[in-house]
């Protein structure tokens, strides 16, 4: 039936049952998602101190002044927040594409072959991160099984958790003087391009690790409804493996690789359980992250007002990067 | 779209409505409205943030004990994380009534008004050490009393000493004598000192030099000065020249751990030290003492934690006679005995001298030394500064210590 039109058929009273059942769920996500999401809304704009309620006239209103500090006050509050949305984007620069094609690669392995490696790579992924965190903290030691065997190459390793040189930096050495010298939101140029500190990239492969496993079940998943016809038929034309692959299959797997960019994407800008366990923003704030910053703003510094704006920046960051991708990969069609 | 804008409204109004029901009683400000049991049994609810299990029991036997001769009830419960839990009770109006309160986060508590400033007239508060009284003093008031404290000292690896060559009239109290004995120990391939990359233990050489963060009252920013350029000069120095190193770089959580597995000769930490070496490495062979003394005479760093009671609490006058109970000097020199803290009062601490000998050194550092910065705010810009403390080796120490200033005057709000 078309939507327009206002008959009342035999199906008219349809609708009133429609939100009687799906009442309860409404109200649980109301209650428990939306209303706590516009509560947190509302903090953003106060200065509230963490004594009592919010929601009371005593509380000082702040109005975007939360916000303002993030972005056109030269201040701490501006430092740290720019500081943590440089790591964590070459942190999502970096985890994005790597376990994507990773995540297709072990599929595309495991997918002719059942059991032991498929339980292998996807093991990780149910592990408890904080229990993989404190393992590659040991692994990452000065003196753990990482540098032991960078020595057996003779390369000396790095100091993981305490050298706070960007890659860049360590590549190029000592930065040209006219990237000092100019600042872009209270960050020098050089702040901004010197690269993922060691200690980021040492994250970086955990999390590359931890997560390659779940987007691998669900490559393998939308490899496994690929029709078998489809290869044949390109054999028959006489394709190689690498223009099967190219434009066979990866084309039939567009939706799932979207779901995985998608779900990486969100997925890296929050992340914060790695960091709270295994660096709390150390070495020299190159690991600090939006979400840990949100944190302690909020909790360490009784600051919930301006944690709080944080948050919602970030949700903001997700969107907009989400919409962005939406719109790359919908171009190509 | 229509169906679908609607499902937004509902959902928004399903929510609200169940949420003005079931949270109605929980959001309001009732902080006027506390009613007040000034007399009679309490329900005492205490949140500490334990050492470890000694502590919690220690605690536990002593509020138990209290509770039975007051006639009152007393449940103590340790916190995974007290600053987290903490803030949410704050928050939701419903504090515990007795909890542990940080020298270092004091101020953040007392400034929005979650202290019982209860000190103030608390009988017998001259007996506590003064310096420890300052860290719990906002804007002249004094709102809490130290549980105990403990002092930084230097710890010398006795076997290490000797293999470099060294004797009991090698041991420093100068900064010259420090960096002569570590550069013998250095001849010999040990590393000679092992320091913490923060501020609470940097900061001892500020104090040495006559200079520190901020000043006495806590209300403006004094770090860079000529003093405290020196003292940081001086702790570059001897990263520089491997005389010594941060924990990390040995591969050691902190300094203690790197000097219990002998890695460094020396180490800088406070009366902690002493459990934690027991535990972990019991066959080490060290003595204790007093920090080598700078330009500007000893000077070292104190801390401490106090007896907060919630400005919120019903039982303030039950809270106020625990705390009493807690922190007399008997209980305290039990609460050393069970877990090895320094007592906080003056008279008991002669006492506890004598109990623990070697532990000479920390008890004389408890009369010179410095506690935390004690200003509200401050948290993100001392988190600040130990990052640019963690990159001393290769920082101007005159711009780490702007730095510092420039933050902290805009936190300060002056």
């Amino acid at each position: 039936m078309p939507r327009g039109i206002r008959g009342r058929g035999i199906r008219g009273n349809e609708r009133a049952a429609g939100w009687l059942f799906v009442a309860p769920a409404v109200m649980i996500l109301g209650l428990f998602m939306l209303l706590p999401i516009l509560m947190a809304l509302f903090v953003s704009f106060t200065r509230w101190n963490g004594q009592g309620s919010p929601f009371t006239g005593s509380v000082p209103f702040a109005g975007v002044d939360n916000y303002t500090r993030l972005f056109t006050d030269d201040g701490l509050t501006r430092h740290d927040f720019m500081t943590s949305i440089r790591n964590n984007a070459y942190y999502v620069f970096m985890v994005v594409p790597i376990q994507t094609v990773l995540a297709l690669g072990l599929a595309l392995v495991v997918n002719k072959r059942r059991g032991f490696f498929r339980t292998a790579f996807y093991f990780p992924s149910v592990t408890s991160s904080v229990a993989i965190s404190v393992v590659f903290l040991f692994l990452f030691a000065n003196g753990g099984a990482i540098n032991a065997i960078l020595a057996v190459f003779g390369v000396r390793g790095p100091q993981w958790f305490s050298d706070p040189r960007g890659l860049v930096h360590l590549i190029v050495g000592d930065p040209p003087a006219f990237l000092v010298e100019h600042s872009v939101f209270g960050l020098t140029w050089w702040d901004w391009l010197s690269g993922p500190s060691v200690a980021m990239c040492a994250i970086i492969t955990l999390v590359v690790w931890t997560t390659s496993g779940t987007f691998m079940v669900m490559f393998l998943a939308a490899l496994q409804n690929v029709p078998v016809q489809l290869e044949e038929a390109g054999r028959i034309d006489g394709a190689t493996r690498w223009q099967l692959l190219r434009h066979v299959i990866l084309p039939q797997l567009r939706p799932t690789t979207f779901l995985v960019v998608t779900l990486g994407l969100i997925g890296t800008w929050q992340v914060f359980d790695q960091i709270y366990v295994m660096s709390q923003g150390n070495p020299a704030k190159t690991t600090l992250t939006p979400a840990f910053l949100s944190y302690r703003t909020a909790f360490r510094d009784f600051d919930y007002g301006a944690g709080a704006a944080i948050s919602f920046v970030l949700f903001l960051i997700i969107v907009l990067l989400t919409l962005l991708q939406r719109r790359l990969t919908r171009e190509r069609d | 779209m229509n169906g679908l804008r609607g499902a937004a409204l509902a959902a928004v109004l399903a929510g609200s409505l169940v949420a003005a029901s079931a949270c109605g009683s929980g959001f309001d400000d009732n902080g006027s409205t506390t009613t007040q049991q000034s007399a009679g049994p309490a329900d005492l609810k205490i949140l500490i943030a334990s050492s470890g299990p000694a502590e919690t029991k220690a605690v536990q036997d002593a509020a138990a004990q209290w509770a039975t001769t007051s006639g009152s009830k007393a449940t103590v419960t340790p916190a995974q994380d007290i600053v987290q839990q903490l803030g949410q009770a704050l928050a939701g109006s419903t504090p515990p009534d007795v909890f542990y309160v940080d020298a270092a986060r004091f101020a953040d508590y007392a400034s929005v008004g979650a202290l019982e400033p209860y000190a103030q007239s608390m009988p017998g508060v001259e007996a506590f050490l003064p310096n420890l009284k300052q860290s719990f003093t906002y804007q002249d008031k004094l709102y809490c009393v130290p549980k105990d404290t403990s002092t930084l000292a230097l710890q010398i690896n006795t076997d290490l000493w000797q293999k470099a060559g060294l004797t009991d009239a090698d041991i420093p109290t100068s900064w010259e004598q420090l960096r002569s004995a570590a550069q013998k120990i250095k001849a010999k391939g040990i590393t000679p000192l092992a320091i913490g990359d923060t501020r609470d233990r940097v900061g001892a050489f500020l104090v040495q030099a006559g200079g520190y963060w901020v000043s006495p009252d806590g209300k403006q920013a004094t770090a860079d000065s000529p003093q405290n350029v020196e003292a940081l000069t001086y702790v570059q120095g001897l990263l520089k020249d491997g005389l010594a190193k941060y924990p990390k770089a040995m591969d050691a959580g902190w300094a203690g751990e790197a000097f219990g597995k002998g890695k460094a000769a020396m180490a800088i930490e406070g009366n902690w030290i002493k459990g934690a070496l027991e535990a972990d490495f019991p066959n080490i062979k060290y003595t204790v003492k007093e920090l080598p003394a700078g330009p500007k005479g000893k000077g070292t760093l104190s801390f401490t934690q106090c007896w907060g009671i919630a400005a919120k609490s019903q039982f303030k006058q039950q809270a106020v006679a625990f705390v009493q109970s807690m922190t007399s000097a008997d209980q305290q020199l039990a609460f050393s005995k069970a877990f090895g803290v320094m007592p906080s009062r003056q008279d008991a601490q002669a006492t506890y001298q004598q109990q623990n000998p070697d532990d000479a050194a920390f008890v004389a550092g408890a009369q010179y030394a410095q506690g935390p910065v004690n200003a509200p705010k401050m948290d993100s810009v001392l988190a600040d500064l130990d990052t640019g403390l963690q990159g001393l080796q290769t920082a101007d120490p005159k711009a780490v210590l702007q730095r510092f200033d420039k933050n902290a005057k805009s936190a300060l709000g002056g």
